[in-house]
């Protein structure tokens, strides 16, 4: 199937692993000293006495690697596809927002996070008659296997030409 | 110390930033979002967005480092669970001045920790023009005084 996906060629259903983040204590706190700069997300002894027992991190942290992974993914894809006589790769498209961001667990120092997206619904739109809004269903999975977050992620995607 | 029974439904807090600059903008962007219109200052009326501005999830966590500053620091906080619903209503542009308003919803007991409360706020900010930024619905978890106490 070609990787080159426009609004069409994004079938409902299709699940695809973006990639994975660990989160070192030093990343967690870099995150946590400019946004977010709670005890447990900032200093190590004040974290292991808090309800969290350790440091964690900021669970917006753990939406930005969502991004970082998904930005990734598909630079990656297109520095390894070589495109067919007259193809070319969608325009970037802006994310809308989102709903139910729910962070299920701590993520602790150390932890590795494997992200994944599904696509839950297409919308197309007549107001902008080159884009679709898509609805994926993301999720990111510790190294034990429990779901750390979720959420429904709304972003345009560009129509094919 | 601020507690969970410090919070009333109705409050409002207003919490104004400094300026977002642009080396803030691809500071981030460059770790979390590399994306052509989040990294080049230079870029203009192109695509949706309209030109160089900051990640939506930057904004987002702009708008974590705004809660904590206007009501978080010095509270029993205890972390919070996830947010309903976000909309990037407007991209936040190099030198946007930011005013986060915080209207706490509810207040209610955690049926499950006798030891925690909980707030739920909506968090709009708005840009030095007035213009709707973000508008967000989420919860905060906060320690309380007298545990269990109703």
């Amino acid at each position: 199937m070609s990787m080159v996906r426009f609004f069409e060629d994004l079938r409902i259903g299709q699940q695809t692993a973006l990639g994975d983040y660990t989160f070192t204590p030093e990343a967690i706190k870099s995150f946590g000293k400019k946004f977010d700069p709670q005890r447990f997300h900032v200093d190590e002894q004040a974290a292991i006495d808090s309800h969290f027992g350790g440091l964690v991190a900021s669970g917006w942290h753990t939406c930005a690697a969502f991004m970082k992974v998904y930005v990734q993914y598909h630079d990656t894809i297109r520095a390894t596809t070589q495109l067919a006589e007259g193809e070319r790769w969608p325009a970037p498209g802006p994310g809308t927002g989102f709903r139910d961001l729910r962070w299920v667990r701590p993520v602790h120092a150390g932890d590795t996070v494997s992200y994944s997206m599904r696509v839950q619904d297409k919308i197309e739109m007549k107001s902008r008659p080159n884009w679709g809004l898509v609805i994926n269903q993301n999720e990111g999975v510790n190294q034990h296997g429990d779901t750390v977050m979720t959420f429904e992620h709304h972003l345009f995607v560009e129509r094919k030409p | 110390m601020r507690y969970w029974e410090d919070f009333r439904a109705g409050d409002v807090f207003i919490h104004r930033s400094a300026p977002v600059s642009a080396q803030a903008i691809t500071e981030f962007a460059r770790e979390f979002d590399p994306q052509p219109f989040h990294l080049d200052p230079a870029l203009e009326n192109d695509g949706l967005l309209g030109g160089f501005c900051a990640s939506g999830w930057h904004t987002c966590a702009i708008l974590m480092r705004m809660i904590f500053d206007s009501y978080l620091e010095g509270s029993s906080s205890m972390g919070g669970p996830g947010v309903g619903e976000v909309r990037w209503l407007k991209p936040v542009r190099p030198g946007d001045v930011l005013e986060l308003k915080s209207t706490c919803l509810e207040t209610r007991a955690s049926a499950s920790r006798p030891e925690m409360g909980i707030c739920r706020f909506t968090w709009d900010l708005f840009n030095q023009s007035g213009d709707h930024v973000l508008t967000c619905t989420g919860t905060n978890f906060f320690g309380r005084r007298e545990a269990g106490a109703s």
